[in-house]
């Protein structure tokens, strides 16, 4: 997925980039409103995640311009402002959903699939390897041609596995990155998923593989 | 009007005034007609006095030197009234009294002998007098003739009691429509008053646009400074609003950077000391900026609380709209959102406060619910507008359940899980506002569920 994030805090949007290509998204940057329409003239992306005050303009003045211009890329708002008139103020100029910072990266991620799977088109990126056919934005997975039903948590996993098959990833790193930061969760909790997960691909030619005390890896064969 | 010290009433003024204008008015209409009424009556009488007058000289003549008078009938019979009237009279020649009654002195008759008038009591009685003379020229002779005829004035009495009657009615009929005319005119006066009372009333929180309705020219000046106050509240409103916005970003978008930086260093970090702490970092950092918006939202609530801005709104659009919202919140734990509505449910109430109402205690339900369970929404329409949360969570703690719903209270189950405190609070202050309740119960198979009715 390509995404453009419009964002002035050069940190905020440092962390924010290094975890979308950490899942394997192709991510801009623009720190103001100028630059965001010069990337958005150049470039066609799927989703522009847009912050509401900019050091040149309002972000919602660009959301109605793109808009108007008949643009349908799918827009998700940050706001750092809590009012909900002010929430609603964004869903009404046309954006696609919003969300309030600081935000879960997680939860991030939840809405960017949502709203690509409300909005996108037929034409996906789908991933095919060892006889399965993952579309990650649909959620949808086809493994020997059999439809395979996900919870989104196996979903999540499974992308994560899909993005760098063949690398090691402990139980910790499973848990960030499956799990929000609400509740107290047990990492023995990712084994049960794993678990899910391994019944799911019996039939491809993918296994996740046991590492005691470091953790999974997903082989090929 | 509690609190606004009032003093006297313009309506009342305005009756006032125009009511004693119309009592002057018909006292002096009274007095008007009545003397214009007694001379013409009087002038009546004295036209008939006068040819009663002229037809006894007409009678007179010198023959032979000598005055013949033979007072006609007729000069008497033309001077009789229905209050039987008593009459006088007095004939002289010359100055010497010829016939009548001989203290009968009248006024002295006009040069040429026309007829004058006088009213002066004789014998007891007020009376009106006429005095005309002739003079008789014989062959030698020439002598004056003076008649003095006088009349009672019962049969006058009688009819300008009549006419002062009918006056006292006119008067008091003009004073009567006077003061019902003053009723309506100083409700008009009034009018254009009320209506800008009444558009001020109407208008919503939040509608601090100018008047544009023209209003009379009087009512110009408070219109205009009322305009101004209203630009001003506008303006330090809208500056206070921009303060929170910009107060909240300026908190909120720091520390989005912390928590983006402390999310991406846990994934790094292996230590398990380490990581527990910067989980409790972020867990922090959400702590704070959850209750900072709740905070924000609260005041809101409270404000718009008082000042209801009160709209038709269907319950079931706008639950579907949070559920919408919230599923992908739901998604990451695997929860799923249902809906249970027949139909529609119109009701009236303000959309944001509902909306905000609702999205925390569904919230809540996604907080507490186990992953992989339903969380099922249930709108009704009656006995009211109700909407209620259920989910297969452990419930509240049933020592907690009173006390839940109060400011900053959380439930003793509820330690390893991030929340203000205010959420239902929130709710509860929103139900409230609309005339109704915030019921927290237990389900009989365990859960939470949670009833929130308008």
């Amino acid at each position: 997925m390509k995404f453009l994030l419009v964002e002035d805090s050069e940190a905020l949007a440092h962390a924010v980039s290094s975890r979308m290509r950490q899942d394997g998204h192709v991510i801009d940057h623009a720190a103001n409103l100028a630059d965001a329409r010069a990337f958005v003239a150049g470039t066609e992306y799927d989703l522009i995640l847009l912050d509401i005050m900019l050091p040149d303009g309002d972000g919602r003045a660009f959301l109605k311009q793109h808009r108007a211009s008949d643009l349908d890329t799918p827009v998700i708002v940050l706001t750092a402002r809590s009012q909900v008139s002010d929430r609603i103020d964004s869903l009404d100029l046309g954006a696609d959903d919003y969300i309030t910072k600081p935000f879960d990266h997680a939860e991030l991620e939840a809405r960017c699939r949502a709203v690509l799977r409300r909005t996108s088109g037929q034409a996906q990126t789908t991933i095919a390897m060892g006889g399965l056919v993952f579309d990650p934005v649909a959620g949808q997975l086809t493994v020997r041609g059999q439809d395979v039903a996900l919870r989104n948590r196996e979903l999540r996993l499974l992308e994560v596995f899909l993005n760098a098959p063949g690398q090691l990833f402990s139980k910790q790193k499973l848990t960030d990155r499956l799990f929000s930061f609400d509740h107290d969760v047990s990492e023995n909790a990712i084994e049960v998923y794993v678990g899910r997960l391994r019944k799911h691909l019996e039939q491809s030619d993918l296994k996740i593989t046991t590492f005691r005390g470091l953790g999974y890896r997903l082989d090929h064969g | 009007m509690d609190d606004v010290a009032i003093s006297g009433s313009l309506r009342q003024r305005l009756m006032f005034g125009l009511v004693l204008g119309a009592a002057v008015l018909g006292v002096i209409l009274f007095f008007a007609v009545r003397s214009y009424a007694t001379q013409v009556a009087q002038r009546g009488q004295d036209g008939i006095l006068a040819a009663s007058a002229a037809s006894i000289l007409d009678a007179a003549s010198v023959r032979g030197g000598v005055v013949d008078l033979d007072i006609p009938i007729s000069a008497f019979t033309m001077l009789s009234t229905p209050a039987d009237d008593k009459v006088f009279y007095a004939v002289r020649q010359d100055g010497a009294f010829l016939t009548g009654y001989r203290d009968l002195a009248g006024p002295a008759a006009g040069d040429g002998g026309q007829a004058r008038m006088q009213s002066f009591e004789f014998q007891g009685d007020p009376v009106r007098a006429v005095t005309a003379s002739r003079t008789l020229i014989g062959l030698q002779t020439r002598s004056a003739i003076t008649v003095t005829l006088a009349q009672t004035q019962d049969a006058l009495a009688v009819t300008l009691q009549q006419i002062s009657r009918n006056a006292a009615f006119l008067g008091f009929g003009f004073f009567a429509l006077a003061v019902a005319l003053s009723y309506v005119a100083a409700n008009a006066a009034i009018r254009p008053l009320e209506r800008l009372t009444d558009s001020v009333a109407r208008r919503g929180p939040q509608d601090l646009s100018p008047f544009e309705k023209p209003v009379p020219a009087e009512m110009g000046p408070l219109v205009g400074s009322l305009n101004s106050l209203m630009g001003r509240l506008d303006m330090s409103l809208q500056q206070s609003e921009d303060f929170i916005a910009e107060a909240a970003h300026r908190v909120r978008t720091p520390l989005a950077t912390v928590r983006s930086y402390a999310e991406g260093m846990l994934q790094r970090v292996d230590r398990a000391e380490n990581r527990t702490a910067v989980r409790s970092m972020v867990r922090a950092i959400d702590e704070s900026s959850r209750a900072a918006g709740q905070l924000l939202d609260h005041a809101m609530i409270t404000f718009r609380a008082d000042h209801l801005e009160s709209q038709q709104i269907d319950l079931v659009d706008l639950v579907q709209t949070q559920v919408t919202q919230l599923s992908p919140i739901a998604d990451m734990k695997d929860l799923e959102l249902r809906l249970h509505a027949d139909g529609a449910v119109p009701c009236q109430g303000d959309a944001i406060l509902i909306q905000n109402a609702v999205r925390n205690l569904i919230d809540n339900a996604l907080k507490y619910a186990p992953a992989e369970s339903v969380v099922d929404l249930t709108v009704t329409a009656t006995p009211r507008p109700t909407v209620v949360v259920r989910d297969q969570g452990q419930g509240f703690p049933p020592d907690n359940l009173d006390t839940l719903a109060l400011r900053f209270q959380r439930g003793d189950n509820a330690k390893g899980t991030i929340g203000s405190g205010l959420g239902l609070t929130i709710a509860q202050d929103v139900a409230q506002a609309h005339g109704g309740s915030l019921v927290l119960a237990n389900q009989d198979t365990g859960g939470a569920c949670v009833t929130l009715s308008l």
